[in-house]
C-alpha cells in the first residue's frame, strides 16, 4: 500500500518522457566528485589502452583527436537524481579507439587521472553508445566536469562517465571500480534504476 | 551494508535551526543502520500518485530506527520547501538507504581528521563529530572548520559550540555577516585560514570537505596546493555550478 505524504505536490514539475524513473530536470550541471579536481593539461595528457595480450597503445592529444571527431546531442543522467536534457558534445567514438585493437575481453575498466576507476561492459562501450568527449557546449571540458577529457557514456548513470580518462584496461570478468565498490551498481541502467548495491 | 527497499517512515519531530532549515527526527522501522557521513534518498507520494525524490545526508549513525535529517530550504525547490515548510510530526514519507560508502568515518581509524563544512554541508560532518566524540576508545583527533555566511545560517550551532568541550574544537569563519564583537575568522576560506585552521600535512590528515561546488572546489584545490595529499581529500559536494 503506498505512503502518501500529507499535503505534498502542490508545487510540482512538469512529468517528461525523456525522464528515466525518480529523475528530475536540472537547467545547471552540477559536479560530484570524491575528491579534489586533478589539474591535467593537454601537454602532459595521454590516453592508453591495455588489452590482455598485455599490448599498450598510448595516444598524445593530437594524436587521440585525429581519430576523428563527432559531435554528440544526449540526455545525462546522475544517479543522485538530476537528469539534463539535450546536452552537446565533441569527442572522439570509442568505436573509432578501438578500431585498430586486438581484443576478446568483454569488460573495460576506464582509469583517470586521481585514481578513479570506473567498469564498462564493451557491449555499452561500442556501437554508437560512448565518447571520449574533450568539448561541452562548444567550449573546451572545464576540470571540474572532467576536463581535458572525460568519458561520455550517457545510456548509464553518469558516475560511469569517469572525469579525466587517461585509460582503459581490459579485463575478462566484469570486476568492481571506484563506485562500484562504494554502494553503487555494477552496470547503472537508469531506465531499470539500477542505481545501488 | 546493503542498501534497504523504500521503507516507510514517521516524522517524530521537526525544529527550526534557522529561518530556512529544519532538523527531522524520523521513525524507519527496519532500518539498516549507518555509518557517520552517509546520505538517504527520500521519496514523496501525493494524494494523486505524483512521487518526488532527493538525497540528504545523515545527522545521525549507528543503528536503531531514529534517522535524524538536516534539510536546507532550496527556494525554487519541489521537495525541500515541502520539509522545511510543510511536513509535521505524525505525517509519513519513504526513505532507502544507507547511501555511499566513501564519504564515511570509522571508528576505528586512529588517523587525525579534519572536518571542512560550508553552509548546510556541516550535516553529514556532525554525523562524524558526533560519532567521534560517543566512541571513547577512539584515538583519532578531530576538528571542524566551519564557514556561513552569518551566525544565523548556521545549522546546528549550539551543538557544534559545546563539541569543543567534548574534544572537538570548532574554527568559525563567518562569509558575509560576523556576529557583534567578533575577532575571529571572516570573508573567504583561503590558503592563509586552512593553514591556521586544519591539522598539517605532516600529520597526513584524513580530510572531509561538504559543501556548495564552489566552496568544495577552492578549499580541496588550496589543500593540494598547500602539500596535502589529494587521496586523503573527500568531498561531497550539492548544487549547480
Amino acid at each position: 500500500m503506498a505512503i502518501i505524504s500529507r499535503g505534498f505536490g502542490s508545487r510540482r514539475r512538469e512529468a517528461d518522457p525523456r525522464l528515466p524513473p525518480g529523475q528530475y530536470l536540472t537547467e545547471d550541471f552540477p559536479v560530484l566528485s570524491a575528491g579534489p579536481t586533478p589539474k591535467v593539461s593537454t601537454d602532459e595528457w595521454r590516453f592508453s589502452l591495455r588489452t590482455e595480450k598485455d599490448m599498450v597503445t598510448q595516444w598524445t592529444w593530437e594524436e587521440f583527436l585525429a581519430l576523428g571527431v563527432e559531435s554528440i546531442e544526449t540526455d545525462i543522467h546522475c544517479v543522485t537524481r538530476w537528469s539534463k536534457l539535450g546536452t552537446n558534445w565533441r569527442g572522439v567514438s570509442l568505436d573509432a579507439v578501438f578500431a585498430g585493437i586486438d581484443t576478446d575481453e568483454d569488460y573495460a575498466m576506464i582509469h583517470s587521472y586521481g585514481g578513479y576507476t570506473t567498469n564498462v561492459p564493451m557491449a555499452d562501450l561500442l556501437g554508437g553508445k560512448a565518447w571520449i568527449a574533450f568539448e561541452f557546449d562548444g567550449s573546451p571540458l572545464t576540470p571540474e566536469h572532467g576536463g581535458p577529457a572525460r568519458l561520455l557514456v550517457p545510456h548509464l548513470y553518469f558516475w560511469k562517465s569517469a572525469k579525466w580518462v587517461r585509460g582503459i584496461v581490459m579485463h575478462k570478468r566484469d570486476e568492481p571500480g571506484f563506485w562500484e565498490q562504494n554502494g553503487y551498481n555494477m552496470h547503472g541502467d537508469p531506465w531499470s534504476e539500477e542505481r545501488y548495491w | 551494508m546493503t542498501v534497504s527497499a523504500w521503507l516507510p517512515a514517521r516524522v517524530v519531530s521537526v525544529t527550526p535551526t534557522t529561518p530556512h532549515a529544519r532538523v527531522l527526527m524520523l521513525d524507519v522501522p527496519g532500518w539498516p543502520g549507518n555509518l557517520p557521513g552517509q546520505h538517504l534518498d527520500v521519496r514523496l507520494t501525493a494524494e494523486d500518485g505524483y512521487q518526488a525524490e532527493r538525497s540528504y545526508s545523515l545527522a545521525s549513525s549507528g543503528g536503531g530506527a531514529r534517522v535524524e535529517l538536516a534539510v536546507d530550504e532550496i527556494p525554487d525547490g519541489e521537495v525541500s520547501p515541502y520539509l522545511v515548510r510543510e511536513v509535521r510530526a505524525g505525517d509519513e514519507l519513504e526513505v532507502k538507504g544507507p547511501l555511499g560508502a566513501y564519504f564515511v568515518w570509522r571508528a576505528d581509524d586512529p588517523s587525525p581528521v579534519q572536518l571542512i563544512a560550508g553552509g548546510s554541508g556541516v550535516v553529514p560532518l556532525v554525523a562524524i563529530a558526533r560519532a567521534r566524540i560517543a566512541a571513547s576508545a577512539s584515538v583519532s583527533p578531530m576538528r571542524l572548520l566551519y564557514s556561513v555566511r552569518s551566525a544565523g545560517d548556521a545549522l546546528y550551532a549550539e551543538e557544534i559550540s559545546a563539541f569543543e568541550d567534548r574534544g572537538v574544537t570548532t574554527t568559525w569563519v563567518y562569509t558575509r555577516t560576523a556576529p557583534d564583537g567578533w575577532n575571529g575568522r571572516t570573508g573567504r576560506v583561503g590558503a592563509d585560514l586552512l593553514a591556521d585552521a586544519v591539522w598539517p600535512p605532516t600529520m597526513d590528515p584524513l580530510i572531509f570537505v561538504c559543501g556548495p561546488t564552489g566552496f568544495v572546489e577552492a578549499v580541496a584545490d588550496a589543500l593540494v596546493a598547500s602539500g596535502h595529499d589529494a587521496g586523503r581529500v573527500r568531498t561531497e559536494r550539492f548544487g549547480g555550478s
